[in-house]
């Protein structure tokens, strides 16, 4: 009586055994030794260390990401590229930019008014990338091309001689506009 | 793949071979080869862009004011290539400003104004006197010197080539002469007017280089090209130099379409031709060579096509570098009625001008001027319809279509898997889409993309680097400070020893200090 | 000097040679002499198919076209709709009542095409999609056909074709059992599905040197139709070729084997809608494959699903469930047969 449900059962039994062994042993031989999250996500960041996520630079915002404490559209450096590329590698819905932390703006560079700077070194101290050279009681200045465009160094110039400009635009970077004139994806994808 | 892909490429043009995809287009060079190549008479003003060259611009050595003689230096690249732009006459350096510079973006640049006095008066000029008796080290020296760069359009940096090509120990010498884009009739013209210079030209390079022998590729339907350079080459008695005529299939006479026909090999996808013992030059690069040699004249004019149907009367010119396309326009007879375009280049690669005051460059082939009925489409954009027509004539044996839909939806990585790259923008899949998909100008704009994503990457990566630099160097200066104070107090402790009241005062103020908080040592 | 004013655009600096229209066009060109030979031999039934189809199928496509906001002029012009339309009337019992049409068209331009996406979107082909969404559902007004003519003593004449079509009725005379008629190729299949023989069954006079009498004349004329096409290169030469070769190849051990029971590979080749689907159907660009070797399979594999259903399966012939199921596997079969690129 029993036998024509225990046959199938125990087949299927075996066969589910048999399954799982393999997808055992191929999980194991083929296993990826792939980045840590985190790598992945900070990889993905723009690296201004510019903070407006609210945390104090890219890698702890990736870790962020990664502990799930914070979500993946808290970067405006990076953009709605940046935040469809985090989607992607996280496999989450892309939403819109965060209002809170910024709004996406073209990259900019600052500029100390060499008349004006005092030679204080707080926006020395508060460069993230070190980009800005000069000692104290000396006139400091921007190197351009080391410079993220964080304005990290606006707050703490006490005599406000640092603006943040777009840099011209070189003839070498230009590049074919998109024939279809839709939006382009810009940026780290 | 066979063993060694140099090997196979020995005895060039000796077979020849076909490549993939291509098109047979009209060729509507007849209309400006019918007068001779002549010399317009002086343009008022001359405006010689200072980045005529692949490479980074050239820095100006001359300043406002300053009378300059034919021949002399105006600027220089900074870079170790040292590519230099000289003065096509005499006058005086009226400005340096930011023009037009006859490139594809049509923004502006740096650019040397100058006035010509007329006299169109030589500098000095410093010829090597016998070019088979010096090194080749001396030829490329004065081939750098001469500011000569690929004629053909690519302006890539000839000395520099050549240099390629001798390191590499090439064998073969490819002059190309297969002049594929219509309308464009100037390395033809060159042809027939100076073939004695060209086949000098080949024999430099050959020295220069290294190579073994020459072949000078020719279209098939060019008789009087062949009737020109086949006593010229026969004058030379060299038995190295040979004149293949190929099948004019446009792109025939794209760099590596123009190797898989005369070699039946492909250069390797990211390579130089040189990796497979072949160079290759136009024959006007070849011309300009012989001059700059023999007579030490470094690179002040070109051979320039005019025409199109926006055009009077058609025909070539010997235009100095810097002339107004205007000035050209108006040796012709000026334009016909409705002139919508005016090209640099043919009508399959070339890039459009915003005005025709931009200047004749290096890289200025052909002007070619278009009427609004040229341009004229019987049907707008229309979705694709999968026909495959554009991967049958691709040179490049790409999918086109398969590329557009993923630069469409910024599958970046995947046009990469679809070799992208290899696309040289002949402009094939354009012609023969019944849908009429800009093909080409997607391709221009996803390469333009993922250069700009890659830069942006370093550009991350490096600020990452820094950063973490920084943060380091931070904890560093925060130890060394710790480890200061640490010891300090070990030698205050050492000294402790010897007398216990002073320990009992420094174990009091250390309890008073711990009650409050240490001050951080880094703020 | 008067200063032009210019355009500015990328190159190429011509404008494309071929459009989509022209290229249809060229399809319902090569068409005409297959049309003609079908006309001749069942009468004017397919006319009226043909109008009939048309119409539908530009009406779903207005319908479609306004619904998703694209530009009429622009997408009506193209002919993509009819040259669906004329290729299903083709394939359909001459005398078909009139709703056939209206569900297949709207089966083939609504669902098919443009809830796919629209002209370049559809994965299958949409005329198939339409003969087999009526195939299935009306087999019985589906396998109606006429004898043809040398077959019948006449044809009907186009009023009768009309009242046959628009009301089901026949005048007078006539009723649908004694003027309708199997295909050869259901004919044959019943036969040899009863225990005929293939000679018994060719010895009923509906058959012609090969297969159908008159059904081989108008295979011909497609295939004079496709050479045009593939001399003006509208068509790739590796799908016809790779179909038809494989048909012959296939079917001729078979056929030496048990020369009873199977078909001879010219019988199968010209029967059915065979040379049609070569030509005309299988060479669909947009459901079909793009590289030249994915072109080859996707032409074998026709055939061979063709050859399977008409051995062994429930329908006579098979041509429109091979080429639907290998629409299905185009994309896998391009994925698979990408050409190496220049230096790779």
């Amino acid at each position: 009586m029993l036998m024509p449900v225990l046959i199938p059962v125990l087949v299927l039994l075996v066969l589910a055994l048999l399954f799982g062994l393999g997808l055992g042993w191929v999980s194991s031989r083929f296993r990826v030794e792939s980045d840590p999250v985190v790598d992945q996500i900070d990889e993905l960041l723009p690296q201004t260390q510019c903070a407006q996520c609210g945390y104090p630079g890219c890698r702890p915002y990736a870790q962020a990401i990664a502990s799930g404490e914070a979500d993946i559209n808290q970067c405006p450096p990076g953009g709605e590229a940046g935040i469809r590329a985090l989607a992607d590698l996280l496999g989450r819905e892309v939403k819109p930019l965060n209002p809170e932390y910024g709004e996406e703006k073209l990259r900019t560079v600052a500029l100390i008014d060499e008349q004006a700077c005092i030679g204080c070194t707080l926006c020395i101290q508060a460069c993230p990338v070190d980009a800005i050279v000069g000692a104290s009681k000396q006139m400091h200045t921007v190197i351009e091309s080391e410079c993220t465009g964080c304005d990290l160094c606006l707050p703490p110039c006490p005599v406000d001689c640092i603006e943040m400009i777009v840099p011209d635009q070189d003839y070498r970077d230009w590049r074919w506009p998109r024939p279809d004139n839709a939006e382009t994806q810009t940026g780290m994808v | 793949m066979h063993s060694d892909p140099v090997k196979l490429t020995r005895g060039a043009g000796q077979h020849l071979h076909h490549y993939h995809g291509g098109l047979r287009l009209r060729h509507n060079k007849k209309i400006s080869c019918l007068h001779p190549t002549v010399r317009p008479p002086l343009p008022e003003l001359l405006v010689i862009p200072l980045h005529q060259h692949l490479g980074v611009p050239a820095e100006p050595v001359v300043s406002p004011g300053n009378l300059v003689l034919k021949g002399d230096l105006i600027g220089v690249e900074a870079s170790s290539q040292h590519i230099p732009v000289h003065a096509p006459t005499s006058g005086r350096i009226e400005a340096i400003e930011t023009r037009g510079m006859s490139q594809a973006s049509g923004i502006p640049g740096c650019c040397v104004l100058l006035r010509p006095d007329g006299e169109d008066r030589w500098r000095t000029l410093q010829p090597v006197n016998d070019w088979r008796a010096v090194d080749s080290e001396t030829l490329i020296q004065t081939i750098v010197a001469t500011g000569i760069v690929g004629l053909g359009g690519s302006v890539f940096p000839t000395g520099k080539k050549t240099e390629i090509g001798k390191r590499a120990g090439i064998h073969t010498l490819i002059l190309n002469g297969a002049e594929c884009e219509p309308y464009i009739s100037c390395d033809e013209m060159l042809m027939r007017e100076r073939p004695a210079e060209i086949v000098l030209g080949a024999q430099i390079l050959q020295k220069a280089t290294g190579a073994e022998s020459t072949v000078i590729a020719i279209e098939d339907q060019m008789g009087e090209v062949r009737r020109a350079l086949e006593p010229a080459i026969k004058d030379t008695g060299s038995t190295d130099i040979s004149l293949i005529r190929i099948k004019s299939i446009y792109p025939e006479g794209g760099e590596r379409q123009l190797i898989q026909v005369l070699t039946g090999q492909e250069v390797p996808e990211g390579g130089y031709p040189a990796d497979i013992g072949l160079i290759c030059n136009n024959v006007a690069t070849a011309a300009a060579v012989a001059t700059a040699v023999t007579e030490g004249k470094p690179l002040l004019e070109r051979y320039v096509t005019v025409t199109g149907n926006g055009i009077v009367e058609p025909r070539n010119f010997m235009a100095l570098l810097g002339t107004p396309v205007s000035h050209l326009v108006a040796q012709c007879g000026g334009y016909t009625g409705d002139v919508a375009r005016i090209v640099v280049g043919g009508p399959m690669m070339g890039y459009s001008l915003p005005s025709d005051q931009q200047p004749v460059v290096k890289a200025s082939n052909c002007i070619l001027v278009l009427t609004a009925q040229d341009l004229e489409s019987p049907q707008p954009e229309m979705p694709c319809i999968n026909c495959g027509e554009c991967a049958r004539v691709c040179p490049a044996q790409l999918l086109p279509q398969e590329l557009h839909w993923q630069i469409k939806n910024a599958q970046w990585e995947d046009t990469e898997s679809y070799h992208l790259s290899a696309c040289i923008e002949c402009g094939c899949c354009d012609l023969v889409c019944p849908s009429h998909i800009p093909l080409v100008e997607w391709f221009h704009f996803a390469k333009g993309e993922i250069r700009e994503q890659s830069k942006q990457r370093s550009l991350a990566d490096h600020a990452r680097s820094r950063h973490l630099a920084r943060d380091e160097r931070l904890l560093r200066i925060k130890q060394d400070r710790l480890d200061r104070i640490a010891r300090r107090k070990q030698a205050l402790r050492d000294r402790a020893g010897q007398s216990r009241t002073i320990a009992e005062a420094i174990e009091r103020s250390e309890s008073k200090k711990a009650m409050k908080s240490p001050p951080e040592p880094d703020s | 000097m008067n200063l032009p004013i210019l355009t500015a655009g990328g190159a190429p600096h011509m404008p494309p040679q071929f459009t989509i229209a022209g290229v249809m066009q060229l399809v319902l060109i090569a068409l005409l002499p297959g049309i003609v030979a079908h006309l001749w031999f069942f009468g004017p039934g397919l006319i009226i198919q043909i109008v009939l189809a048309v119409v539908f199928a530009l009406g779903f496509e207005t319908m479609m076209l306004k619904l998703r906001k694209q530009p009429l002029r622009l997408f009506l012009g193209d002919y993509s709709a009819v040259v669906t339309a004329v290729l299903f009337a083709l394939c359909i019992p001459p005398l078909a009542p009139w709703w056939i049409a209206l569900i297949a068209m709207l089966f083939a331009i609504v669902v098919a095409k443009h809830l796919y996406g629209g002209l370049g979107s559809n994965v299958f082909n949409p005329a198939m999609v339409g003969y087999v969404v009526v195939l299935i559902s009306f087999p019985q007004e589906m396998t109606q056909w006429l004898p043809t003519r040398g077959i019948a003593e006449t044809v009907p004449g186009l009023a009768d074709s009309l009242v046959a079509i628009f009301t089901g009725q026949l005048p007078a005379p006539l009723n649908w059992d004694a003027i309708t008629q199997s295909t050869p190729l259901d004919t044959l299949k019943t036969g040899l599905d009863s225990g005929r023989m293939v000679s018994e069954v060719r010895s009923s006079p509906m058959f012609g040197d090969f297969v159908g009498l008159g059904w081989e004349w108008i295979a011909n004329w497609y295939a004079l139709g496709g050479l045009f096409l593939l001399y003006r290169r509208v068509i790739p030469w590796q799908v016809p070729v790779a179909l038809i070769g494989s048909v012959l190849l296939i079917s001729l051990p078979a056929f030496l084997m048990d020369p009873a029971n199977n078909l001879s590979p010219l019988q199968h080749v010209f029967s059915g809608g065979l040379l049609l689907a070569a030509f005309f159907i299988a060479t669909d660009p947009v459901s079909g494959c793009t590289s030249a070797w994915g072109r080859f399979w996707f032409g074998v594999g026709v055939a061979v699903i063709t050859l399977v259903i008409r051995r062994w399966g429930g329908y006579p012939d098979g041509i429109a469930f091979g080429v639907l199921l290998m629409n299905m596997a185009a994309p896998l079969i391009d994925r698979y047969t990408r050409p190496r690129a220049y230096g790779q």
